[in-house]
């Protein structure tokens, strides 16, 4: 059984300039236990499949169809605001890119660590005990003293690890993940993976870990999920999608990555051209515009091709290129 | 023979007083740092948040008073010139700030801009209109964007304008603070094409500020590591990247995390904890999370020279972490 199980989903937002189809038959799993990446560039949808899952998309936005599944059974597209507001904490955490933003400046860190504990029963004493356990899982050093000091005493990477113990204090089903290591720097950005593995582990959640750092991606995530203009184009293991990416958008981000450029080179590549206009949705593929392998069939709305194991892409050259391809 | 330095910092440090009206505590948040910049010469700043990056920046810019040491810029020395007599001296040193669409007043459109710059120098009788669609012109942008506003722009384009307001008064250096930061993979290649195409078209020089060594390793001619404000090693980008020689430029090195699932990781893990300003450590202050700490490191500080510290490492060669770190 898959912790989150998405299917068909298309949300939209309505503008004054007409409808803005900002998800489109979003299919992924984020099966039990697995830490799955979801990468793209900005205003590929990540933040809106996120705000979706969560129950909060803005008040012009509209999940048109598809389903939300957590744990086999609730469709969280369908709950109420009131049984969404009971998952949100305790089943479904969330981390965000910003530490500060997400702790209270002018509280100690014990107090806001104890304070959300409020749907449990214990006493305060067993709550700050049960806060003390998670600062030491996250390696926050004197986590007995730490309890008393306030956010601002702590480092950036100190933060992002408080911020992760509070998710995680109701050992949630999934922990959501929205870019928390973007503000570190490179060895606070490695530690800070490795505990999240660690974690992910000794608690068993599922993680879904949104980045746009293919390197980050690589190095914690076992499946990954690659969007483009709120598509999913392609999914996988991350060794099949890094090493055999089969959707032309993929290959061009990863070879953008300044990472993989061994040589020292000047010109860096980019992707020439823009995300479509998502009002206007092109009839066929959402890449062909920019798409260096565009051809007569790019025109036709494209399927996604499942390819060797759980390799998917929706490009229709996919199976052709793919050696190992599998008939749909 | 090289080119006279177009900025050369000497020693600066920069304090922030602490606590109270009346404490005489401070804190240094640049703490003695010496570099040189030479025209069309890019140079990196590197380390974590918190190593003074932007302090030194704000510094070299006068947005930021200094305690000591000295800056000087096309032959003058800027430190405490003031507001007025550092006007005329910003037409020739610009500053690209860290937030993209956050350095950008929302009330004006793109075309304001990036003439702003004009308005507050004096245009030489220059038409502005021309003007904003010149400068649109050469980072890339059409000329219709002219009249929109920064919220209308993604974030590769406001960094665009972010660039054309930056070399609009034709500077001899930028002073980059993050410029691709929470940008795209293929949009942060995009603006460093662009900064090193103007770069070699303008003759410009560049102080970048960043935490992306990627990005380092292919822009930048010289490169500094910053920790607790102080350079730990400066060098050759290339040198540096082949062979790291003090311990904390190793670890940001060998932990940069790179796309590939499968590739061996030989990494130079660090305690978390990094030190308070407000104490600093003793002797060389990267002994609490150097792997390689022997008694000296705490009792001395290290070396002044391009690499700080006692015990360099030697090219190619990582010694297992010692047993007796004090």
């Amino acid at each position: 059984m898959s912790t989150l199980s998405i299917s068909g989903l298309n949300v939209h937002f309505s503008t004054e300039a007409g409808s803005l189809h900002a998800l489109k038959d979003v299919t992924f799993d984020v099966p039990e236990r697995r830490i799955v990446g979801i990468v793209g560039e900005s205003g590929c949808g990540k933040s809106t499949l996120i705000n979706a899952i969560l129950g909060l998309l803005a008040d012009n936005g509209e999940v048109r169809s598809g389903q939300i599944l957590f744990e086999g059974d609730e469709d969280l597209a369908r709950l109420s605001r009131r049984q969404m507001q009971d998952l949100r904490g305790p089943r479904i955490a969330t981390v965000f890119q910003d530490p500060m933003g997400a702790l209270n400046p002018v509280l100690s860190v014990g107090r806001q660590m104890i304070n959300i504990q409020y749907r449990s029963p214990q006493s305060r004493a067993a709550k700050a005990a049960r806060a003390v356990e998670m600062l030491k899982l996250v390696r926050i050093p004197d986590a007995e003293s730490a309890l008393g000091r306030y956010p601002h005493q702590f480092s950036g990477g100190m933060k992002q690890r408080i911020a992760i113990a509070m998710a995680l204090m109701m050992e949630p089903a999934l922990l959501i993940a929205d870019e928390p290591t973007t503000a570190l720097d490179a060895t606070l950005e490695v530690t800070t993976i490795e505990l999240l593995k660690d974690l992910q582990a000794t608690i068993g959640c599922s993680v879904m870990f949104i980045s746009h750092h293919l390197g980050v991606i690589a190095e914690l995530c076992d499946d990954v999920v690659v969007m483009y203009a709120g598509e999913v184009v392609e999914r996988g293991t991350v060794r099949d999608v890094f090493r055999a990416p089969a959707y032309p958008y993929t290959r061009r981000l990863l070879e953008c990555d300044p990472a993989r450029q061994s040589r020292r080179t000047r010109v860096l590549p980019t992707i020439p051209g823009e995300i479509p206009d998502l009002r206007q949705r092109p009839r066929g593929c959402v890449f062909a515009p920019r798409c260096l392998e565009r051809h007569a069939g790019c025109d036709t709305p494209q399927v996604e091709h499942a390819l060797a194991g759980d390799h998917r892409a929706r490009c229709n050259l996919a199976p052709a290129r793919s050696p190992a391809a599998v008939p749909p | 023979m090289t080119a006279a330095p177009i900025l050369s910092v000497e020693d600066v440090r920069v304090a922030f007083p602490v606590g109270g009206l009346l404490a005489r505590d401070a804190i240094l948040g640049v703490a003695g740092v010496s570099f040189e910049v030479r025209p069309g010469e890019t140079f990196a700043l590197v380390g974590e948040s918190g190593s003074g990056k932007t302090t030194l920046a704000r510094a070299i810019n006068g947005l930021q008073d200094i305690s000591q040491g000295s800056i000087t810029f096309e032959g003058v020395r800027i430190d405490g010139l003031g507001r007025a007599r550092m006007k005329p001296l910003r037409r020739r040193m610009s500053m690209m700030f860290q937030d993209p669409v956050g350095s950008l007043s929302p009330r004006m459109t793109v075309g304001d801009l990036v003439t702003e710059p004009f308005r507050i120098h004096g245009h030489g009788g220059r038409n502005l209109r021309d003007e904003a669609v010149r400068l649109l012109n050469l980072v890339g942008l059409p000329a219709d964007f002219a009249g929109r506003y920064p919220h209308q722009l993604s974030g590769g384009q406001a960094r665009r304008v972010g660039v054309a307001r930056a070399i609009a008064l034709d500077p001899a250096l930028i002073i980059a603070d993050e410029p691709t930061a929470g940008l795209d993979v293929s949009v942060q290649g995009e603006v460093l094409n662009l900064l090193n195409e103007l770069r070699e078209r303008l003759g410009l020089a560049m102080v970048i500020i960043t935490h992306n060594l990627h990005v380092v390793h292919h822009v930048a001619d010289r490169m500094a590591v910053m920790y607790l404000g102080r350079f730990v090693e400066v060098g050759e980008t290339g040198t540096v990247f082949a062979a790291p020689r003090h311990p904390y430029t190793a670890a940001l090195l060998s932990a940069n995390p790179e796309p590939d699932p499968d590739r061996a990781r030989d990494r130079i893990t660090l305690p978390a904890e990094v030190p308070s300003l407000m104490s600093r450590p003793s002797g060389c202050e990267f002994h609490t999370r150097c792997p390689w700490a022997q008694a000296k490191c705490a009792a001395m500080p290290p070396p002044a020279g391009d690499v700080a510290c006692h015990f360099p490492l030697s090219p190619g060669a990582r010694p297992p972490p010692r047993e007796d770190r004090p």
